[in-house]
């Protein structure tokens, strides 16, 4: 039978419980705040002005889901709020073909594409006919856009590429140096990869036709456990991006091999949005975005990575930090 | 009125992945759906169910036996029941997938935690409700505890004990279906990895996880009744 | 319009913008295997201010619409008897799908976001209330009820004042367990595109890093503790006539 004493301890506890939620709950439920379009007055020359006609436009900013391509979104958006435009983001969005889609819908305004994913993945060319030269990615992908009232915007400096990367045991092993080098090895090698691995050319279905590689097996994961799978023991190879902050920081663990046959093609990232969009939007758009770009080498965006898939910062809080560093935005 | 005709579109093209193979949402790529790979998941998802829901009843239905023929533990049995129900199966399928590992192992057992709960509680309960009339008359005919617990505790608990394994089965069917978080390939990879297979995709494996579901209750609620012997049958569920 | 000088690295960032990082100093939240990073979670715990809020909506909101369609679906029942297994029958149906199928099968028709979120999970509760409720009125005494009609109290004032009444422990246990188990599965609800905490459990990349997964599961589990023990009260509160029965 509960006796008072008993009641009132049950009382406590579940305020206490109760209390502990709403501390959490209050703590941080006013960290969401957007950016004031706020007016810098020459802090700099890089530095994005807001421009009041551009209030008039909304926008929503969109982006695949892991954590570069989140990155990416942010920085394109916070740059856009402090041009003055009214910014909502939708990262996350999934792969390339949802994207592509969810820009054509008019769900997103844009997003950032990799050059070599969009020639591959929309446009059906082969790893091997994606031009080297970033310029000349980039003018392919936007003939073939225009075609379909979209627009690619010119290319970042840094590009990204899949990679095929295992530990520097297993390497030292089987004498791998390039992907080549696996012939006749990897029946005995179990592969790692995202789920859309399985159907890209740019991943294990260009490994096994251009390469012509068999493997033990093929276990989807993940993305963000590309690097467990390795560390664990679980995965002799797994499929790694060039841009991982993993490479550099941990280059006693792990290494990539070289891609001789040229299947996984580098893309540097363009931003691709609508022909309608982009001029309702007004020149600011696609200036804001090519401006906020510039600074977007290897280093940095390794390094944004690592901000993120390293040490869990937000790609919010990476991208607010890469603009302020940069003094796009005050 | 269009707008109201969508939801038809979009069953239609579902039950044609269901049953003819598709080009993939990703160009360059292997075909995806149609029969052969539909019914290649839901066999692995009822292999994870299986297993785990076995791995379940055997650490769970002797010991929750056992505590209710002695009468001991229902504070303990209590909390876990409640604990068991607030256990989100996302977190834990994560927690697996990243501290233990991924695979068939992990998460099964992942798996047969989230069915001990139920099937232990149930157990004690229901081996509490029997006329202590009936265990006297055993003991008084001679049988010795672990007799009694089968031959008479057991029988005319299986009401209860079975509701135990249906709702173990609800949270283990249902934490299998976001298993291929962990690599483990079921439906739930239709739904999950829609960028694969689209939203045709995405929707057929909604409709073959559903499908699953009942299909299974409805087996175990058939086994239910045929194992309540007549006497026992309760009007209102 | 390819400028060259628009590829070439403008190095505009500040140099301290750069972090030097090796294996050895690599911060505990960078190294896959490690359970719980203490000081990460201290720094970041903000981080679960919104999801925390928008959970606690998901579950109130589900759980409201749940209780007052399971309740009125009781009271039908409870007058006309016939509906009481079919009742049963569709409520068992809309338990036993899993939630995250039933987001999907929604889509189509009320689309992505925490309108379908609600939905589904509110179906979820039916089964729980309304039995709890059948089995609440089932089992107050004939002689209460007897008495009553005997000073002359018509069918609604028996319900409302002797038949309910009596039946609040088994209402108020229904709606805990339907609570606590609301709290657990609208995690799923990240799925949907409708927030929660399920968002660090699985969104950006946390399903792959344990100390945001932890933190938010024991939020979960403290939501469910308050919400349990929170009607737990209320059940001896209004009914200090008797003690109420665990589970």
């Amino acid at each position: 039978m509960r006796t008072d004493q008993t009641r009132m301890r049950v009382l406590l506890a579940a305020l206490a419980a109760l209390a502990m939620t709403l501390g959490v709950a209050a703590c941080g439920s006013s960290d969401d705040s957007t950016t004031s379009g706020s007016t810098e007055s020459g802090s700099g020359a890089g530095t994005i002005q807001s421009n009041p006609d551009n209030g008039k436009v909304s926008l929503t900013i969109g982006s695949k889901n892991f954590p570069e391509q989140e990155i990416l979104g942010e920085i394109y958006a916070q740059a856009l709020t402090a041009a003055g435009y009214k910014v909502k983001s939708a990262l996350n969005l999934g792969s390339e073909t949802v994207a592509l889609k969810a820009v054509k819908s008019g769900q997103i305004s844009g997003y950032p594409e990799y050059a070599s994913t969009a020639l591959t993945s929309f446009f059906g060319l082969e790893p091997e006919e994606v031009p080297a030269n970033a310029d000349e990615a980039w003018e392919k992908a936007n003939q073939e856009f225009e075609k379909e009232g979209l627009q690619a915007f010119e290319p970042t400096p840094f590009a990204s590429a899949n990679a095929v990367g295992t530990t520097k045991e297993t390497a030292e092993k089987y004498e791998l140096e390039t992907v080549s080098d696996l012939e006749g090895v990897s029946e005995k090698l179990s592969l790692y990869g995202s789920p859309e691995c399985r159907q890209r050319i740019d991943c294990l279905a260009g490994l096994e036709k251009l390469y012509g590689l068999k493997f033990k097996s093929f276990t989807p994961v993940d993305i963000g456990l590309r690097y467990t799978v390795l560390e664990k023991g679980q995965a002799d190879l797994s499929i790694l991006f060039t841009t991982d902050p993993q490479l550099s920081a941990e280059s006693d663990k792990f290494v990539i091999l070289e891609d001789d046959k040229e299947v996984f093609p580098a893309g540097n990232i363009i931003f691709v949005t609508e022909k309608s969009v982009a001029e309702e939007a007004g020149p600011d758009y696609e200036e804001t975005i090519l401006k906020v770009q510039e600074g977007l080498d290897l280093k940095v965006m390794q390094e944004l990575d690592a901000r993120v898939e390293l040490e869990k910062e937000t790609p919010k809080a990476a991208a607010k930090a890469y603009l302020e560093s940069a003094g796009y935005i005050g | 009125m269009t707008a109201a005709l969508v939801p038809f579109a979009s069953f239609s093209g579902a039950i044609e992945f269901i049953f003819s193979e598709q080009t993939s949402n990703v160009t360059g790529g292997a075909k995806v759906g149609g029969f052969e790979q539909a019914v290649e998941l839901t066999l692995k998802q009822l292999e994870v169910t299986v297993l785990a829901l076995a791995l379940a009843l055997i650490v769970a239905l002797p010991l929750g036996l056992y505590l209710g023929h002695r009468g001991k533990g229902e504070v303990v049995l209590v909390g876990l029941a409640n604990a068991g129900r607030a256990l989100p199966e996302l977190a834990l399928i994560a927690l697996v997938a990243a501290l233990i590992g991924i695979g068939l192992v992990p998460v099964t057992l992942a798996l047969a935690v989230l069915g001990i709960p139920p099937i232990v509680s149930n157990a004690y309960v229901g081996v509490r409700q029997v006329d202590p009339a009936a265990v006297d008359a055993a003991r008084g005919m001679g049988m010795g505890e672990m007799e009694i617990i089968r031959k008479v505790e057991l029988p005319l608990a299986i009401s209860t004990v079975m509701g135990g394994v249906r709702s173990a089965t609800i949270a283990i069917v249902a934490t299998a279906t976001i298993a291929p978080l962990a690599g483990v390939l079921t439906l739930g990879d239709y739904i999950i990895n829609a960028s694969i297979y689209g939203e045709d995709g995405r929707l057929a494996g909604a409709i073959l996880v559903a499908l699953l579901a009942l299909s299974l209750e409805g087996l175990l609620a058939l086994l239910q009744r045929r194992l309540t012997s007549d006497g026992l049958k309760v009007k209102t569920a | 319009m390819g400028s060259p000088l628009l590829l070439a690295a403008s190095g505009q960032v500040g140099g301290d913008f750069f972090k030097e990082r090796t294996s050895d100093t690599l911060p505990c939240q960078a190294k896959p295997n490690e359970p719980f990073c203490f000081d990460w979670a201290k720094e970041n715990i903000d981080r679960f201010g919104t999801p925390t809020v928008q959970h606690l909506e998901l579950v109130v909101i589900s759980v409201l619409i749940g209780f007052a369609i399971a309740f009125a679906l009781a009271l039908f029942a409870h007058r006309s008897t016939w509906l009481q297994a079919p009742l049963l029958a569709v409520t068992g149906i809309l338990y036993t799908i899993p939630s995250i199928a039933f987001f999907f099968l929604l889509l189509p028709v009320t689309g992505i976001g925490k309108d379908t979120a609600i939905v589904a999970l509110a179906a979820y509760t039916l089964q729980i209330i309304y039995r709890n409720t059948m089995l609440g009125l089932h089992n107050v005494p004939d002689s209460a009820k007897e008495a009553a009609r005997g000073m002359g109290y018509t069918d609604r004032q028996i319900l409302w004042r002797v038949e309910l009444p009596l039946a609040i422990p088994e209402i108020v246990a229904g709606l805990r367990v339907a609570i606590v188990s609301t709290v657990a599965i609208a995690t799923l609800a990240v799925f949907i595109g409708g927030g929660g905490l399920g968002t660090q459990i699985y969104g950006g990349g946390n399903l792959t890093f344990p100390t945001s997964v932890f933190i938010a599961l024991a939020i979960v589990v403290l939501m469910a503790m308050a919400f349990h023990l929170g009607l737990l009260l209320a059940q001896r509160y209004l009914t200090p006539w008797r003690n109420a029965r665990a589970i």
